[in-house]
């Protein structure tokens, strides 16, 4: 890392750090807090797809898990929801090593790999809707309760925070898998598996590893988005919005590299919100609202026009590029 | 369990909705065996397509779905190459993994605009067949989707033909077994996988055609055939005509059977188990070639 | 928690967006224009994502209910103050409207409409309690909206307990007055919250009018194909369908009992998402004798007549998320007249005292107990001759039911 490199990450934390000090308001810390907590699930994702070449299509399989399991062990048996935390976190890494280990023994890659992943969040979706257990379709809610020992604030500036801690958290996991042996051992895989296992990697253990590490922290999030929003229902928790948003901000900023997630969950948050605002400016009843999101989606495919390698491909020429070197 | 008389009455509605499945699942095939892409965007084009079906079925145009297949099918070919060669080949820079991302850009745009056009109300369209049934054994058959089953059939056989007896057919094959040699030998890729997505289109605009009798469209009605298409395809093995038409069959099937014996809700459950299954113990579905 | 309250208020609104290029972008500049004497109200719906449709209807009540309390004089209580809407779009995600209920307190909204989707309004009107600003719910069937001890929501119309409890008494009356034919049903549902809760509190009374609910069918949104669920009513043989669902799954399953020749002697729905008029003029086979037991205006009021003539010149159906949103933003008028101000407090006050009354819907006054206003009550319905009718109570209605309906050949 360059004299430089580190100045502009600290000033790039200290600025988020001060963030809402500089926008005093609520709905700032609240875009915010988005923005950092895609940001988050995002780079969860990017783990598995961006760094070891593992692209999913229902990532919101972890987060759905890790979600229902804290909101459970809270809502119906008591347990404070941090000490629920922990095994929101436990239960995204068990379905990520189950999934790891069905799928990569079957030797399942690329597409086919999406897909499953993909099919496991529908049955997960599915089994939500129909057991009592989750209450159904009804969802669970939790009883509001804002204290910072129950996991609730009322202020969203500490939803910001802590979102914030948990986005750099998990870009020091990304910019160690960079750095460490076992990155190293998944991006040989990702650029060529059958290479890769020629030169004595066991691409198995590594491949379910990955993915157990991303499903814990991707169940991790779960948690943090019932806390917020107090509400949980089976197409919120393992619907493919939720899959296709951390694959899209990830993608957008681009994928394998440790800034890619939160500068796209950045840039596609701020250009959602100044649609959906314009598109709400607009004279003229209700109609307006869809014109701003087909601005979003043309702004989507701008970017990917002009930028093939991602926003990240604007900040650094070659240097941020982890997949196409 | 359901007695024998229901459950035959319901494999024949799981075939019934196997035939429509497979229309949308073949398309989509196609597209993934020559562009190596999942075209996010697939369902949304077939709301469009089934928009085109409402309109010139609506005053003052008058026009018989049936009547209208041609045209939309056409209509929907020509749209899938533009779309390809105008956006998808263009700005993709070669990367599977872009096409992917525009085309979900795509399908935000396609389904806004939609909202935007016609509104989010759920329009259907009446035509006097429609009530018409047909017994088979136990089971009544609504016309339309009888008709919608043969049709499906029929037109995987003369996409079957198409890829094996003309020459773009040969060329598609080409592009989808080896890009680079079939540039090699002359053949204009470009031109070819434009051709490809146009087809796949085409048969949306098909399935469009043979839906509306029988179903609603909304801006959102398209979504509701994209999970299951992914199913299908991964299924049959992507690339492979005869996976889409087997694994649709297949996927209606378990549907139905499953919502018979679990419930309409849990039922659905069936269909990602299935497919799970299949491919724990087949990785390349059942008709896919090893990659 | 207070220290930072003190600090964060220091940062004024105007400083703030001197002090930053990013403000514009944020969308802030708008309260700048903010004036004294309008009284700004939020309005929260899903306008575009997978039930746009009924956001826009709700948006188009919204609309209509603000022009006229202005084109009346505004509120004379503060001196002619006008009301201005700032709309938002939920997308139909929750996270969205809870961004929208913080861009809209920046804006300085007096209070909250919305929000159509039940999970969004709990998470919406949850946001609007820490700014103690009050949040009237439009339109959104769950029960678990009110009851939670939020003293900022109000709910106009009747959660689905008691559309319910209301719709078993009226199918009863029906019932009774045919010579009871109908002595089983069977419930095809929704597996989301709206239809799973309706069904399940429904299964539980219809034996207190002597139905028997013989088996509850759930079903996934969005549903293909209907068929087997046709198979297993016919198999079943119920006298009565009772669904809960939205209007897609509504229609198909509608049309493909009437395609399979399903006989019943009812059907019925509560909260039925597509009997609307589009239903009755687009499949007028199809709907004829269907009958629901829904949010209704009142026939016989002329103010309804009026509104249902001014919607349907603009293009729009009358459907029942207009006025239950026109009523809600005159509601909201009441009680700022009352209140003689937007202060916060003042308006709270003045909604959980309301007794304000309208003849557009068969409500009496306004009785607000926990949230829930206690004098809504929704109407049986059916269709007949491709138009709707109001069936029951009698003091509504403009037509008696047909019923049984009559059976296929």
């Amino acid at each position: 890392m360059t004299w430089t490199r580190t100045i502009l990450t600290g000033c790039g934390v200290l600025a988020l750090v001060a963030y809402p000090w500089v926008f005093g308001s609520n709905y700032a810390s609240n875009v915010g807090f988005l923005v950092l907590f895609t940001a988050y699930l995002g780079q969860t994702w990017n783990i598995a797809g961006g760094f070891a070449g593992q692209t999913s299509f229902g990532h919101v399989v972890f987060f759905g898990t890790g979600a229902y399991v804290s909101t459970i062990l809270q809502a119906t048996y008591g347990v404070n929801p941090w000490l629920a935390w922990p095994f929101a976190a436990l239960a995204g890494a068990f379905v990520g090593w189950l999934i790891g280990v069905l799928a990569y023994r079957a030797g399942l890659k690329g597409s086919y790999f999406a897909l499953i992943t993909l099919a496991v969040a529908e049955v997960g979706r599915i089994a939500a809707n129909s057991v009592p257990i989750t209450k159904g379709g009804l969802g669970i809610l939790l009883r509001a309760d804002p204290r910072p020992a129950n996991f609730q604030f009322t202020d969203p500036v500490w939803f910001y925070y802590l979102a914030l801690a948990l986005c750099l958290f998990s870009m020091l996991i990304a910019w160690r898998l960079k750095r460490t042996r076992f990155g190293a051992r998944l991006a040989a895989i990702r650029e060529n598996e059958d290479a890769a296992q020629a030169l004595g990697i066991d691409s198995f253990r590594e491949k379910v590893k990955c993915l157990t590490l991303s499903g814990a922290l991707c169940g991790a999030g779960g948690t943090v988005y019932v806390q917020k929003y107090l509400y949980i229902d089976p197409s919120i928790a393992f619907g493919i919005d939720k899959s296709v948003e951390m694959l899209l901000v990830t993608m957008i900023g681009g994928a394998g590299t440790v800034a890619g997630p939160l500068i796209g969950s950045g840039v596609l948050q701020l250009v959602g919100e100044v649609t959906r605002d314009l598109g709400s400016m607009l004279p003229g009843v209700g109609n307006a609202q869809p014109l701003s999101i087909i601005v979003y989606g043309a702004v989507l495919i701008a970017i990917v026009a002009w930028l093939p390698d991602g926003l990240i491909g604007l900040f650094s020429k070659g240097g941020g590029k982890a997949r196409h070197a | 369990m359901p007695t024998s008389q229901i459950l035959f009455a319901g494999l024949i509605n799981g075939l019934m909705a196997g035939g429509i499945y497979v229309l949308v699942a073949v398309g989509l095939t196609l597209i993934y065996g020559v562009l190596h892409i999942i075209n996010f965007a697939h369902g949304s084009l077939l709301m469009l397509a089934m928009y085109a079906v409402f309109l010139l079925w609506r005053k003052p145009l008058g026009l018989d779905p049936y009547a209208a297949l041609p045209i939309v099918t056409a209509g929907a070919f020509a749209l899938g190459y533009m779309l390809y060669r105008a956006l998808i080949g263009h700005f993709s820079h070669g990367k599977d993994e872009n096409i992917l991302l525009i085309t979900l850009g795509l399908s935000i745009v396609i389904d806004n605009a939609a909202l935007f056009l016609f509104t989010g109300d759920t329009q259907t369209i009446d035509v006097a067949y429609a009530g018409r049934m047909i017994s088979l054994g136990p089971a009544l058959v609504a016309l339309p989707k009888l008709v919608s089953f043969a049709a499906a059939l029929v037109i995987c056989l003369l996409l079957g033909l198409l890829m094996t007896r003309t020459d773009i057919g040969k060329a598609i094959r080409a592009v989808a077994r080896e890009r680079q040699g079939a540039r090699l030998v002359g053949i204009d890729v470009e031109r070819v996988m434009a051709t490809s997505f146009g087809i796949g289109i085409a048969c949306l605009g098909a399935a469009a055609c043979l839906l509306m009798p029988t179903y609603y469209v909304s801006p959102s009605s398209g979504h509701a055939f994209v999970l299951i298409a992914f199913t299908i395809v991964a299924l049959g093995g992507m690339g492979s005509f005869k996976g889409a038409l087997l694994g649709g069959l297949l996927i209606g099937i378990v549907e139905s059977i499953g919502g018979l014996w679990l419930g309409e809700q849990l039922g659905q459950i069936g269909i990602p188990l299935v497919f799970i299954l299949i491919l724990l113990l087949r990785p390349t579905g059942l008709f896919g070639a090893a990659r | 928690m207070t220290q930072w309250k003190v600090r964060r208020q220091a940062v004024t609104r105007r400083g703030f967006i001197a002090g930053s290029a990013a403000a514009g972008v944020l969308g802030f500049p708008a309260v700048l224009r903010a004036q004294a004497r309008t009284v700004r109200v939020g309005l929260i719906h899903p306008v575009t994502g997978f039930v746009a449709y009924s956001g826009q209807q709700s948006r188009i009540g919204a609309a209509m209910a603000i022009a006229d309390a202005n084109k009346a004089g505004g509120i004379k209580g503060m001196g002619g103050a006008t009301l201005e809407a700032v709309l938002g779009d939920s997308q139909s995600k929750v996270e969205v409207g809870v961004s929208e209920v913080e861009r809209m307190n920046e804006a300085g909204v007096a209070a909250y409409i919305g929000c159509f989707q039940s999970p969004v309004g709990i998470a919406a009107s949850q946001a609007a309690a820490k700014y103690n600003t009050p949040f009237i719910i439009d339109v959104g069937a769950s029960d678990l909206i009110v009851n939670r001890g939020l003293k900022n929501v109000f709910r106009l119309k009747p959660g689905f307990g008691k559309c319910v409890d209301d719709a078993v008494v009226a199918l009863g009356e029906i019932n009774r007055a045919a010579g009871s034919p109908a002595k089983s049903a069977v419930l095809v549902h929704e597996s989301g919250e709206f239809g799973t809760g309706t069904a399940k509190l429904l299964a539980g009374k219809l034996p207190s009018i002597g139905i028997e609910a013989k088996e509850l069918i759930p079903h996934d949104n969005p549903t293909r194909n209907m068929d087997n669920v046709a198979l297993r009513i016919r198999g079943i043989q119920p006298d009565i369908l009772i669904m809960s669902n939205y209007v897609n799954e509504y229609t198909l399953l509608a049309r493909t009992l009437h395609q399979q020749r399903v006989n019943l002697v009812g059907m019925f729905s509560v909260l039925g998402g597509g009997f609307n008029y589009r239903l009755a003029r687009d499949l007028p086979d199809v709907a004829e004798n269907m009958m629901d037991y829904n949010h209704w205006f009142n026939p016989k009021s002329s103010k309804a007549q009026d509104l249902k003539r001014r919607v349907e010149a603009t293009g729009a159906l009358f459907t029942f998320e207009v006025y239950l949103t026109y009523n809600s933003v005159m509601l909201l008028v009441d009680a700022l007249e009352r209140a003689q101000s937007a202060d916060k407090d003042k308006l709270i006050e003045a909604l959980t005292a309301s007794t304000w009354s309208t003849d557009i819907v068969p409500y009496g006054p306004t009785r607000f107990v926990n949230g829930q206003n206690e004098g809504g009550r929704a109407v049986g319905l059916q269709v007949q001759k491709a138009d709707i009718v109001v069936v029951h109570p009698a003091e509504y209605a403009s037509a008696a039911a047909v019923f049984p309906k009559p059976r296929y050949n």
